[in-house]
């Protein structure tokens, strides 16, 4: 965990004069910079969101207030201070914010990392604060020297006067140039002076990761506390008629029961007494909401409900016409499993309630959150609560999610000692906020010149909206569950796209890269499906519907050069696939080259070629990263990943029943970056959507089988084989 | 009592035999490196060294590991090429899998010290990583025979 202070310990410090100190106040028009002094007066009227320190060490210190889940925000963000300060890069020293209105994220209004948004949001941001603070600097050193200011020069952390030969290093110039104004439009460096930004810089992260001293949340050790389990219930809505309080009592090291609305909590001195407590109690639970759930009726009921009239999310031109019209018409439904986080560190947070302040140490994505939870639970005010974000073991959505926390706070209260609360990876497998199950018709219809005129979309959806933010449900549509299809970009005259909302005792959240992850695979094959249809080339009939839409197209272009596409396959690959998806402001295209073995149908993804366009490129190591990631995490579901339901609750429960993507699985990838120059994109999701598409299509190039349900696992594919 | 010898280290732990040894090291003895996944033996998170060879310390009882010479990721030397090399290929990404990668890959590498393609993926299937960095473990593991 990185050193934190409290901003008023930091104003203390730098108007001692022992650092030069940057606020940045996000207003809604832009962002004014701050000396810390102002920040303070001024802290009512504006917000100051980001912070960057220098101390007279030489230290240049970035507060980062979004979550490190492994997506590289506590390396990114600080190569763009960095860059504009001109700054040492060894000097540079990555924070975690705590939660605190002036840290909330400028474009949400809220502290929470998501949306693959980290960087385009906090870019303009921080860049106005590097290069302030680097002007303040060049002032200083003038000053000091008596020259003027155009004579001197920033380089690495240090400023020269190149005539006289002399330098300061920032450090050495911090008390001076605290006491100056704060230039509040300093000019931004032009992109072909950045030295950090586009640059594959090592991750700040990564000594702590290799050497087992990175703190997750897990890993939180306050003295005096208690470690909490909890037992669960089966069945959703389904509550406690009985347990043995007594028992669990008389295991050594226990100390306390707590009824919670979400199940049985049990405290105790070790973390296996906590456990042994669990099973001691014995409790029985009542049948829940709805006992005779299971996978087989859920999937009937998403079904059924294509059946439903639902509400129309796009309507171009006429599509029921031009299918009736149409030369050659097809349909497909496509059907997606629950899909659930895993993150590798598994739900927890530690709590401390004292009697006017409370401390939380979570690996959370959703800091506002949190805050707004503790706040609620301890009755104490913002100032008094201080949330410690921890490295993240993973986010993937799952983390924006406090209801860990919650749990924690409750526990906290009761027991009245600082409580670790770990949830076991039973549990979290089968407490999550799944991706969604899905399933759509899709009607396509193509001319005498098999163009495609028409395409008629019905997704039935559970809304992780409706839950999570009400208000962005606009005429009853989610826009999760339309992503990618509301704003197809395909030109096709007709297109129509109604939503069903289905809704049932199963809880949906976002899962990397949310609606994408799912249209993106609906659209994808049916594109393909199309192409077949038409009988054109999968790549040639993309194309020709993007005449409009340059950056989808050359995505598609490059990922198919880079692969090879017109020439034959080779090292024992019998089909290839292509699949484009736009998502989070990110094109992403990729080959998959696939073999499928007849006999036991396993399919083998013997290589994927990807190319990326992003906008800017900030750091090529990480988006590489990122995008290796998000296909391997694609694949992984794409072929293995489904929640099972049974007896009214989840059936699935671990590492057994819900297989992960393992590395002789993991195929060779290659990612090519295209520098666009375009509005910066998010590079954490886009990666994922592209890829099961990918796979599918190369599957059906293989083996003449449409896949259309996920995941593709060995039955599927030898019951596809029996069939065709 | 339990007496157990971690990274050189003795210690006494009062906890009962069965307990599964990764807990006594994370919570009894607070070495978080080492990190819980499932609990069952198919995630490679909290591997460790018992007597030089990787174990899944989810799946040994404390018991089981007194008189036994412990090797946790603390207990790796920064230098080591393992590290180095995790370092050189910048491997980790949200970090959690990583010290069982690791220690999974050291013990891969003490016995055979340039190992096959095949025989890097066998030994490292069982280590989960649901970030997705198993091309980045294949080059590490490369660069750190290579370089070892
Ligand atoms: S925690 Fe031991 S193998 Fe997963
Ligand atoms: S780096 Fe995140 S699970 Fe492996």
């Amino acid at each position: 965990m990185g050193k934190t202070i409290t901003r008023r310990e930091f104003i203390k410090t730098s108007m001692a004069g022992a650092g030069l100190a940057i606020a940045v106040s996000l207003t809604p028009c832009g962002c004014r910079l701050l000396s810390a002094g102002e920040a303070e007066r001024e802290a009512k009227a504006f917000s100051p969101n980001v912070w960057l320190k220098i101390g007279s060490d030489n230290i240049v210190s970035v507060i980062v207030n979004k979550s490190e889940m492994g997506q590289g925000v506590f390396t990114a963000l600080p190569m763009i201070v960095a860059d504009e300060l001109d700054a040492d890069w060894k000097q540079i020293h990555a924070e975690f914010a705590p939660a605190a209105d002036k840290y909330k994220d400028p474009a949400w209004g809220r502290q929470s990392t998501g949306g693959s948004s980290s960087v385009s949001h906090m870019y303009e941001p921080l860049r106005k604060a590097g290069a302030s603070a680097r002007q303040m600097l060049l002032a200083a050193a003038a000053k000091t020297w008596g020259v003027p200011v155009s004579e001197c020069n920033a380089k690495k952390g240090t400023v020269l006067h190149e005539k006289t030969e002399r330098t300061l290093t920032y450090g050495e110039l911090t008390v001076k140039a605290a006491g100056l104004a704060v230039p509040q439009n300093p000019p931004l460096k032009d992109k072909d002076l950045f030295t950090y930004i586009g640059t594959p810089l090592p991750r700040l992260d990564i000594d702590a990761k290799v050497n087992g001293v990175a703190r997750f949340g897990i890993d939180t050790q306050v003295p005096g506390m208690l470690y909490a389990a909890i037992a669960r219930p089966h069945a959703y809505g389904s509550k406690a008629v009985a347990f043995n309080q007594d028992a669990a009592m008389k295991i050594k090291g226990v100390r306390n029961v707590v009824a919670l609305q979400t199940g049985i909590a049990v405290c105790a001195e070790t973390p296996d007494a906590a456990w042994e407590g669990t099973a001691a109690l014995k409790a029985k639970w009542d049948k829940g909401a709805e006992p005779g759930l299971d996978t087989e009726s859920l999937r009937k009921r998403f079904l059924a409900d294509l059946d439903r009239e639902g509400l129309s999310a796009r309507n171009d031109g006429d599509a029921k016409a031009a299918l009736a019209r149409a030369a050659k018409k097809v349909e497909a439904v496509y059907a997606l499993p629950y899909l659930s986080h895993t993150t590798m560190e598994p739900m927890n947070c530690t709590v401390r309630i004292g009697p006017d302040a409370c401390e939380l140490w979570v690996p959370t994505q959703n800091q506002t959150g949190v805050l707004a939870l503790a706040q609620k639970e301890t009755g104490l005010k913002p100032g008094q609560i201080r949330v410690n974000t921890t490295y993240l073991g993973g986010g993937y959505g799952r983390r924006f999610e406090t209801d860990s926390v919650e749990e924690a706070l409750k526990i906290a209260k009761a027991v009245k000692k600082p409580v670790k609360l770990i949830w076991k990876r039973e549990e979290d497998m089968q407490h999550d906020f799944y991706r969604p199950a899905n399933c759509s018709q899709v009607e396509g219809g193509l001319d005498e010149k098999g163009r495609l005129v028409a395409w008629a979309h019905t997704i039935v959806c559970p809304s992780i909206f409706a839950r999570a933010f009400p208000d962005r449900v606009k005429d009853g549509i989610d826009p999760a569950a339309v992503e990618g299809l509301k704003n197809l970009e395909y030109e096709v005259p007709n297109i129509s796209v109604r939503y069903v909302r289905i809704d049932t005792p199963v809880p949906v959240g976002f899962w990397r890269s949310v609606g994408s992850s799912h249209n993106g695979f609906t659209v994808e094959s049916f594109a393909d499906e199309m192409a077949h249809a038409a009988g054109k080339d999968p790549l040639e009939f993309r194309v020709n519907l993007l005449k409009n839409h340059p950056r989808p197209r050359r995505v598609l272009e490059v990922a198919a050069e880079k692969a090879g596409w017109s020439r034959p396959l080779s090292g024992g690959a019998e089909g290839k696939g292509i699949a484009q998806v736009f998502s989070f402001g990110t094109y992403v295209a990729q080959v998959a080259e696939v073999s499928v073995d007849r006999e036991d149908g396993i399919i083998r993804v013997h290589r994927v070629v990807c190319a990326v366009d992003c906008g800017d490129v900030v750091n090529p190591a990480i988006i590489t990263a990122q995008m290796e990631g998000g296909i391997l995490m694609g694949l992984s579901a794409a072929m293995k990943e489904a929640i099972a339901f049974k007896d009214g609750g989840v059936a699935t429960s671990n590492f057994d029943t819900y297989p992960l993507l393992r590395i002789s699985e993991a195929p060779k990838i290659e990612v090519h970056i295209l520098e666009s120059g375009e509005k910066l994109g998010g590079i954490g999701e886009p990666g994922l959507p592209p890829i099961a598409p990918a796979v599918a299509n190369a599957v059906f190039n293989a083996a003449g089988i449409r896949l259309r349900m996920l995941p593709m696992t060995p039955t599927t594919v030898s019951e596809a084989m029996k069939k065709a | 009592m339990i007496h157990l010898e971690i990274n050189g280290t003795r210690h006494m732990v009062d906890v009962s035999p069965e307990v599964p040894l990764l807990w006594v090291i994370r919570e009894h003895l607070k070495l978080t490196g080492t990190k819980y996944g499932c609990g069952i033996g198919l995630c490679g998170s909290c591997t460790v060294h018992i007597d030089g060879e990787a174990r899944r310390s989810c799946q040994v009882p404390v018991g089981d590991a007194e008189g036994k010479k412990i090797v946790t990721i603390e207990g790796i030397p920064e230098s080591h090429p393992v590290k180095k090399a995790w370092v050189r290929e910048q491997v980790p990404q949200c970090g959690y899998c990583q010290s069982g990668q690791i220690m999974q890959a050291i013990a891969l590498l003490s016995e055979d010290a340039n190992p096959s393609e095949k025989k890097i993926i066998d030994t490292m299937e069982g280590n989960l990583c649901r970030c997705g960095t198993y091309l980045s473990i294949k080059r590490a593991v490369r660069s750190a025979a290579k370089e070892g």
